[in-house]
């Protein structure tokens, strides 16, 4: 680290403890940065990191578009988006310094049985297409596997990037159940499709799977008819049969875009607040990452309070407060001693948390953005919040 | 009121609110199930405790001689009971499971997972002291083995989804057993002995998703029970002050005599940073009123657990759970 960086590591684009600071001016300013992946979990900031990258990266002149899955609606609102269209809507960028940013942003949201759709009609002749589309079970399966969505958002990655339309793209994850769900999930659906059971399921009564088998298969389809019942057994063996033909397509889409994921140009970006229970995710994202190859550009701590007189420890706050109100006087002063003392309690607390995870993790970048008061939720909070990531807000 | 379902947003404190509340419903020797759907192994984090099995174990001691069980329930595990209970299965489960049925049915069969998740935590609520586990009709005059269950559910925005089975397997099944196990869980969670708890924080995003929740889950034919406002601040200025500040009106002389006065060095730069501190605080507040009047709208009660600013650690779960029995749980 510089010595400039450390002078600079009470300020804004610092990183916590001696971690080596997330430069994303550079991440984002970079040509060979095509895609970028913001995880985390839930409720940590993920989709306004993920909306404010965009706006950021261009200001630094990209054509970045982001997807984003599921965003609150006054967000989605502020980039333009109304509905789930799956198609990447311009968002009209705020003026920075008195001009138009030299880079465009579009925004979209992902409408996962939609893309899920377009995979099947892509690689089924048209009639059997019909026959997927049309089954009840199909209709569960794309809208509301768990994991769908994580598949989805993986696969709208894929084809935007293939297109070749955009410079960057930039991917929100969905708030997983379990962490990293999205690197698992095309892996686990083709799991399932190749399963043994499937094979078995989609294979008509007479031919030698069955044969082969033998009794422990019609113990099995005896069992799952009796237990959901004939009608779903044959609603899948009829989804299994037409499946079938497309299945190769399938496994080949899930496998290239996880390379894609592990490819150079690729950087995902771990998003956390400095609380227990988010570190704890982002460390775990972390060494998960690592043991799937998958190129980490550095971890975003959101929403880090900071007291606005670092020299004035909390302790020696509360004693000149406890001194002004023996005297009875100042009150104004005795409050805002109080309310300085509190802060840095929190403040100091949230330092802790953050530096365990530096000392676990030293040899990852890390960058802090300070708590606002209230909410993004237009552009011009978005820009802000940009500008914050890259080091260069006022304060 | 016998089940408890307890949503929230990520971060929002959603277990150590479901678990303040099973301690607040056991007071007074009675007995409360916590029960965990989402496999993350929350409660024994939170309660410092290994990973729980799927098995009923105690946690907690409430006043009273009360006791709080916790159960990580899994829908594999959920699946192969579910057999062995009402099939007598046993050797069933096992031939489903090396067929990769079982992965399939839980993983994949989309709405199977939560109707199975769901159906332990009503079959909890069902159950009465000594009945004959397999499949057997329970004695209706022997007391129920739990007087409360509380649920620690999926985040807010998956909630009404995931409670409302019916829909989830209409689909999917429109006659047949899992149909009328879904039948018989919604009959539970339709009940009016079952209430929809939302936790959230004094911040924008998580009050709109309540509000969301709220709307969502009543639609769904569902009970609303309260919202629970987690991690409060306490006031720590007075409201002239606050107003002055917002206003951008704070008397930076008094401030700055004030600090002279206790011998602080460099009062002036330390009064702008105070001032500063002052301001950010005042706008919350404002945020915060803002917030609470917006969830005023929605005519529920509501319940208020502390922010505790070194986090909540396990001993600290019996004095939330005392914070919530003074605001009438339990009652």
């Amino acid at each position: 680290m510089s010595a400039e960086e450390a002078a600079g590591a009470a300020a804004p684009g610092a990183a916590p403890g001696g971690a080596p600071v997330f430069d994303v001016d550079a991440l984002l300013a970079d040509r060979d940065t095509r895609i970028i992946v913001c995880c985390g979990s839930g409720g940590v900031g993920k989709t306004t990191t993920a909306a404010a990258l965009g706006v950021r990266a261009a200001e630094h002149g990209r054509g970045a578009v982001v997807i984003t899955v599921d965003p609150a609606r006054r967000l989605a609102q502020s980039m333009g988006l109304t509905h789930l269209d799956n198609t990447p809507r311009p968002v009209p960028l705020p003026e920075a310094d008195g001009a138009a940013p030299p880079g465009t942003l579009h925004a979209m949201m992902l409408d996962m049985k939609r893309t899920f759709d377009e995979i099947v009609e892509a690689h089924a002749d048209p009639e059997r297409a019909r026959q997927i589309l049309a089954n009840p079970f199909y209709q569960s399966l794309s809208s509301s596997f768990s994991g769908t969505q994580e598949y989805m958002a993986m696969e709208k990655l894929g084809q935007l990037r293939q297109s070749g339309d955009w410079d960057l793209i930039i991917v929100d994850t969905p708030p997983s159940r379990s962490a990293l769900d999205f690197l698992d999930a095309p892996k686990r659906l083709g799991r399932f499709l190749d399963s043994r059971l499937i094979r078995v399921l989609g294979a008509p009564p007479a031919t030698g799977a069955f044969k082969l088998l033998g009794a422990g298969v019609s113990m099995v389809t005896g069992i799952i008819a009796k237990v959901v019942g004939a009608q779903v057994l044959s609603d899948v063996q009829r989804f299994v049969g037409a499946f079938d033909a497309v299945f190769g397509g399938f496994q080949e889409r899930a496998e290239r875009t996880y390379r894609l994921l592990q490819a150079r140009g690729t950087g995902f970006v771990v998003v956390a607040a400095p609380e227990g229970d988010a570190l704890r995710e982002a460390a775990y994202f972390i060494e998960r990452l690592r043991r799937d190859r998958m190129p980490l550009a550095g971890v975003m701590l959101n929403r880090v309070h900071r007291a606005g007189v670092p020299g004035l420890a909390g302790d020696a706050a509360l004693a000149a407060a406890a001194e002004l109100a023996a005297t009875g006087e100042h009150p104004l002063a005795g409050a805002a001693l109080r309310l300085h003392a509190e802060r840095a309690r929190v403040a100091a607390r949230e330092r802790l948390l953050m530096d365990r995870l530096a000392a676990a993790h030293p040899e990852v970048p890390a960058v802090e953005v300070w708590a606002r008061p209230e909410d993004v939720h237009d552009l011009a909070g978005l820009a802000e919040i940009g500008r914050a990531l890259a080091g260069g807000a006022e304060r | 009121m016998r089940l408890h379902v307890v949503t929230g947003k990520g971060g929002t404190g959603k277990t150590t609110a479901a678990a303040a509340l099973a301690v607040a419903l056991a007071a007074g020797g009675r007995r409360v199930l916590l029960v965990e759907v989402e496999g993350r192994q929350g409660i024994a984090q939170l309660f410092g405790i290994p990973p729980l099995p799927y098995a009923e174990r105690p946690v907690a001691d409430a006043p009273g001689g009360g006791r709080v069980f916790a159960l990580a329930a899994d829908a594999e595990a959920a699946l192969l009971e579910y057999l062995e209970m009402f099939y007598g299965m046993r050797r069933a489960g096992q031939v489903l499971t090396k067929f990769g049925a079982v992965d399939f049915a839980t993983t994949i069969a989309p709405g199977m997972r939560d109707v199975l998740l769901t159906g332990k935590a009503t079959e909890a609520v069902r159950r009465r002291e000594g009945a004959a586990r397999r499949g057997g009709r329970e004695p209706a005059d022997r007391p129920y083995a739990y007087d409360s269950v509380v649920m620690d559910a999926p985040p807010t925005g998956r909630v009404a989804q995931f409670l409302n089975v019916n829909a989830e397997v209409a689909g999917l099944a429109r006659v047949g057993p899992i149909r009328n196990h879904a039948d018989k869980v919604m009959a539970v969670i339709r009940s009016p002995q079952t209430q929809v708890h939302f936790v959230t924080v004094l911040e924008e995003m998580p009050a709109q998703e309540t509000l969301d929740g709220i709307a969502e889950v009543r639609a769904a034919g569902l009970n609303v029970g309260s919202i629970l406002v987690n991690m409060v601040r306490p006031p720590l200025l007075e409201a002239p002050v606050l107003a002055e500040a917002a206003a951008g009106g704070l008397d930076l002389d008094a401030l700055v005599r004030g600090l002279k006065a206790a011998g602080l060095a460099d009062p002036e730069a330390t009064a702008r940073g105070l001032a500063e501190e002052v301001r950010d605080h005042a706008v919350r507040v404002a945020v915060e009123q803002r917030i609470r009047a917006r969830l005023d709208e929605v005519d529920l009660p509501r319940l208020e657990l502390p922010l505790l600013p070194d986090g909540v650690r396990a001993a600290d779960v019996g004095a939330l759970g005392a914070r919530l029995a003074e605001q009438g749980v339990g009652r």
